[in-house]
């Protein structure tokens, strides 16, 4: 009881000291002569976030490159030698190999299987269409923890002689073959793969809803011409509809691999990194937590930042698209 | 009936796509059915018994909650405040201060605009682990040097939210209020109202569709935060994904205990998915998703 008083205590304190801070600064702003005041007056607006965002994110960040050119507990300078020592070592090799099979898998995957489900979706009638589309968008309510607990059961293994409870391997022993410990087997980096499915599972929904937005945005009149020029479903598909929403799959690929690329719950709550299926945002939380080495945590992390910086560029240029267009 | 009224008829009721996509309905539920099914038999079955012989006889086998309330008493009831605690203020704080934000670079002239805002959309991709770190040794150095406490309590999950989400909140609002009609702000400009007041009487007000899209998607990620619950949070005020993992274990070899409490972790965005689905399919094609 006493956890309930406190937690709601700490919530109405939270948001009325948030908007007392506005009043005031517009208070205070107001006792300005009236055309200083005019002029001034974005301060009042701005200054909560730009502070937030400063000491936050900006000084952090930049606080986090100059460690990465230090030791394991930020006391002296050591040059480039965290990186030497992650690029000279197979373990972070194989990572980064991670990171980019990541990369080449679940973003076309994601967007594959979003667009064959809002084209399907979109031709069996609105009640089923919507129930449906519901049942795939559900997961994007579901937390990385808690997807991870519910394909544990998935994947789940029993030692032999015991009863088959894992779903996977009930389905491959109704096959023939012998039940596998499938988030150990790192053969072909077959337990990566694994873990890749959940998160398609989980973006799929996103992809689709968009995706599903932008074909029915497309002109009727453009797939009726084709269907009275003779063309199949496929051609349609293919030659009128897939054409004018590239658009639109493009850029939920782009927000797919940005989100691919940090990928970190799902190792941590699956394998913790071990077989072989760490990736650079767990080896970061590894090298701080794990081994409190804050010089190489900072030089993995600058990695996956300089690894991001290209497609930071790529969103820029989307937003001045948008802009241009208004 | 000729083979061509049958074609008809089957075009007519979509047979194949139903099919496939039934199909692929399947194999999407499939996992979270299995979840539901083993948390509400005897924990002790969950090794002996697969969950799908319970689907194939609903009859034979002891369906019961005692799941659920071992994993209330053991400690998933206080996850639960905690993270009702954490979630609440880290969407309602970031939403205020990006919508003052949002409404100086929609609405205000000032130097440096396009800079600021052209700065606020490259942090949009920036990975959080990338300032992590510092943000915690400052944390520890406050209350080392000032005595104020900032980890372990909820106050520092607030904060870290509302920063993380400040460049997409910020970017998604002002998109909106760039809607607005700015004949209304001029007119409300005649007759002499302050900015302040044009701000929580008009815009606010009228950019109430966007803040609602934004705030489902902030409650959810916050709610479905394990990282920065975490290293800010951590043990003291533990929120539910970091209970659930604890019990997960290292090598995620306690699957067999946390069907409960994963449902339970789960109650509460589900049920804010599927009420406010309209608003969050919305706020997907604003744009407002977290890379």
């Amino acid at each position: 009881m006493g956890d309930i008083i406190f937690g709601l205590v700490s919530i109405v304190i939270g948001i009325a000291a948030s908007y007392g801070l506005y009043w005031l600064l517009n208070f205070l702003l107001s006792l300005l002569p009236k055309r200083i005041h005019e002029k001034a007056s974005w301060l009042a607006f701005l200054t909560p976030a730009a502070v937030l965002v400063i000491l936050v994110l900006i000084v952090p960040l930049f606080q986090t490159l100059i460690w990465s050119f230090k030791d394991d507990r930020v006391k002296e300078w050591v040059g480039f030698k965290n990186y030497v020592d992650l690029f000279t070592d197979k373990r972070f090799l194989g990572i980064l190999l991670n990171n980019f099979l990541w990369v080449l898998v679940v973003p076309a995957i994601t967007v594959a299987i979003g667009t064959a489900v809002a084209t399907l979706s979109n031709q069996v009638g609105p009640t089923r269409e919507r129930i449906f589309k519901s049942l795939i968008f559900m997961p994007m309510a579901i937390s990385f923890v808690a997807a991870a607990t519910i394909w544990s059961y998935f994947y789940a293994y029993v030692p032999p002689g015991r009863p088959e409870v894992g779903l996977l391997n009930a389905v491959v022993k109704l096959f023939g073959s012998d039940a596998q410990p499938w988030l150990t087997m790192d053969q072909g980096r077959l337990n990566s793969f694994l873990l890749m499915a959940v998160v398609v599972w989980l973006q799929v929904g996103y992809s689709m809803v968009v995706i599903s937005a932008a074909i029915k945005a497309v002109p009727e009149e453009t797939i009726e011409a084709a269907q009275l020029d003779g063309a199949n479903a496929w051609q349609v598909f293919a030659g009128v509809i897939l054409p004018q929403v590239w658009g639109t799959v493009m850029s939920v690929f782009v927000t797919v691999l940005i989100l691919v690329m940090k990928v970190f719950d799902i190792v941590l709550s699956m394998t913790r990194g071990n077989f072989t299926t760490s990736v650079l945002a767990f080896e970061w939380y590894k090298q701080f937590f794990e081994n409190s080495n804050i010089g190489p945590a900072s030089a993995v992390v600058t990695v996956l930042v300089l690894l991001i910086g290209p497609l930071m560029y790529l969103q820029i240029r989307t937003v001045q698209q948008q802009e241009s267009l208004r | 009936m000729n083979t061509e009224k049958i074609t008809h008829l089957l075009r007519r009721m979509n047979l194949g796509s139903t099919i496939m996509m039934l199909f692929l309905v399947a194999i999407w539920s499939t996992p979270t059915v299995g979840l539901l099914i083993t948390s509400l038999r005897p924990s002790s079955l969950a090794e002996i018994s697969p969950w799908w012989e319970a689907l194939f006889n609903p009859l034979s086998t002891v369906w019961t909650l005692d799941a659920y309330q071992a994993s209330l008493e053991s400690g998933m009831l206080a996850s639960l405040i905690n993270t009702i605690a954490v979630t609440v203020p880290a969407t309602v704080l970031p939403l205020m201060i990006a919508a003052n934000a949002a409404y100086a670079f929609t609405f205000l002239k000032f130097r440096g605009k396009e800079f600021f805002f052209a700065t606020l959309v490259a942090l949009m991709v920036i990975p959080v682990q990338s300032s992590l770190i510092p943000v915690l040794r400052g944390m520890v150095w406050l209350q080392r040097t000032f005595d104020i406490q900032l980890t372990g309590t909820y106050v520092s999950a607030w904060l870290v939210h509302s920063a993380f989400a400040m460049p997409l909140a910020i970017y998604t609002l002002r998109n909106y209020m760039m809607t607005l009609p700015v004949s209304l702000i001029e007119a409300a400009k005649v007759d002499g109202a302050s900015f302040y007041q044009i701000f929580w009487r008009l815009v606010l007000p009228m950019s109430a569709p966007a803040i609602a899209s934004f705030a489902i998607f902030q409650f959810l990620w916050v709610w479905n935060d394990y990282l920065i619950a975490f290293i800010f949070v951590g043990e003291q005020k533990s929120v539910m994904t970091y209970q659930l993992l604890r019990l997960l274990g290292q090598y995620g070899q306690g699957w067999r205990d946390v069907a409960a409490g994963s449902f339970i972790s789960l109650i509460i965005p589900l049920i804010v998915f599927f009420s406010l689905q309209r608003y969050i399919v919305r706020g997907l094609l604003a744009g407002s998703v977290k890379g």
